[in-house]
């Protein structure tokens, strides 16, 4: 009971909280609405038992893309009203599109449930004796290890990209050359001058 | 009792919502890029409901490897955006014809 319970209520604010995400006015209303709708998806994947990914999707979600998406839309001086325009013209096309892709996945979704599908074999059967996060480990690091190096290459190159894309070269700032630095000699930036008495200086 | 089609409805409503989302927001490059994360978070609903109800858990992997390029993709993107809005001073997205592509 408590199980149907939560995930109707899971099901039905990662529905609402997508729905104002695409619908409110003030951009940083969608980021708060988009935190809402990961925590009661990763509230959903809990319920099916799958607490790793669930604790993945707050943290990676919630803590990084999520703060990202703010930081860039407070940081950005944006008129979001001159962009809202046009946003009625799209409508009636935008549900069409909708209701079409809509009507397609239930089809699918039909299709499916009308024969069921019996797999031979599963690739990596649950274990019930480990805990879902063993289970993963245990997966990941073993038959799945060059996929998992190949996701860690993917953000390494975001993370590359990212840091080259938004770097400026600021003029008028003198940085440090330590290459300069280190080939300066004393010979070539001190000099000793016997300084008659009475006379100027030469610089 | 809450079946596989329970979630596969709520994946196909979120998943639906992101289309529309970028549809609507035509303009607004920021609302699309969270549209996409949208749809992407679907995604993830749909591979860990067969990971749990087909009792493998091939799929939760793979869930963590689109978390993976999700993160990735938002990042760039907001790269990109970023040095977009510092060149044209706005981010209205239908009106990029830099490359004349």
């Amino acid at each position: 009971m408590i199980h149907i319970l939560a995930f109707y209520l899971f099901a039905t604010l990662v529905v609402c909280s997508g729905a104002l995400t695409i619908l409110s006015r003030n951009p940083v209303h969608s980021v708060l609405w988009l935190i809402m709708a990961f925590f009661n998806a990763a509230g959903l994947m809990v319920l099916l038992g799958a607490e790793f990914i669930a604790m993945l999707l707050v943290i990676v979600y919630v803590g990084a893309v999520a703060v990202l998406f703010l930081f860039v839309v407070m940081m950005l001086d944006i008129d979001f009203a001159e962009l809202r325009a046009g946003f009625v013209d799209y409508l009636p096309f935008g549900m069409l599109i909708a209701l079409v892709l809509l009507a397609e996945i239930v089809l699918g979704i039909g299709i499916w449930s009308a024969g069921p599908i019996e797999l031979a074999q599963r690739a990596a059967p649950m274990n019930p004796e480990m805990s879902n996060i063993q289970a993963i480990g245990t997966l990941l690091y073993t038959r799945y290890i060059f996929l998992f190096e190949a996701a860690g290459i993917v953000l390494l190159v975001a993370m590359i990209g990212a840091i080259v894309l938004t770097h400026r070269a600021r003029g008028g700032v003198r940085g440090q050359n330590i290459a300069r630095q280190n080939r300066r000699r004393p010979q070539d930036a001190v000099r000793n001058v016997n300084q008659p008495v009475g006379q100027g200086v030469q610089l | 009792m809450i079946g596989l089609q329970h979630y596969m409805v709520v994946s196909a409503i979120l998943f639906v919502m992101g289309v529309l989302g970028i549809f609507i927001n035509r303009k607004n490059v920021i609302i699309i890029l969270m549209a996409i994360e949208l749809i992407l978070l679907s995604v993830n609903i749909n591979l860990v409901a067969f990971s749990a109800f087909l009792g493998d858990l091939v799929g939760q992997v793979f869930s963590m490897f689109v978390l993976t390029v999700a993160a990735g993709e938002a990042a760039i993107g907001l790269a990109i955006l970023v040095i977009y809005f510092r060149g044209r001073g706005t981010i209205a997205v239908d009106d990029v014809n830099r490359m004349k592509g």
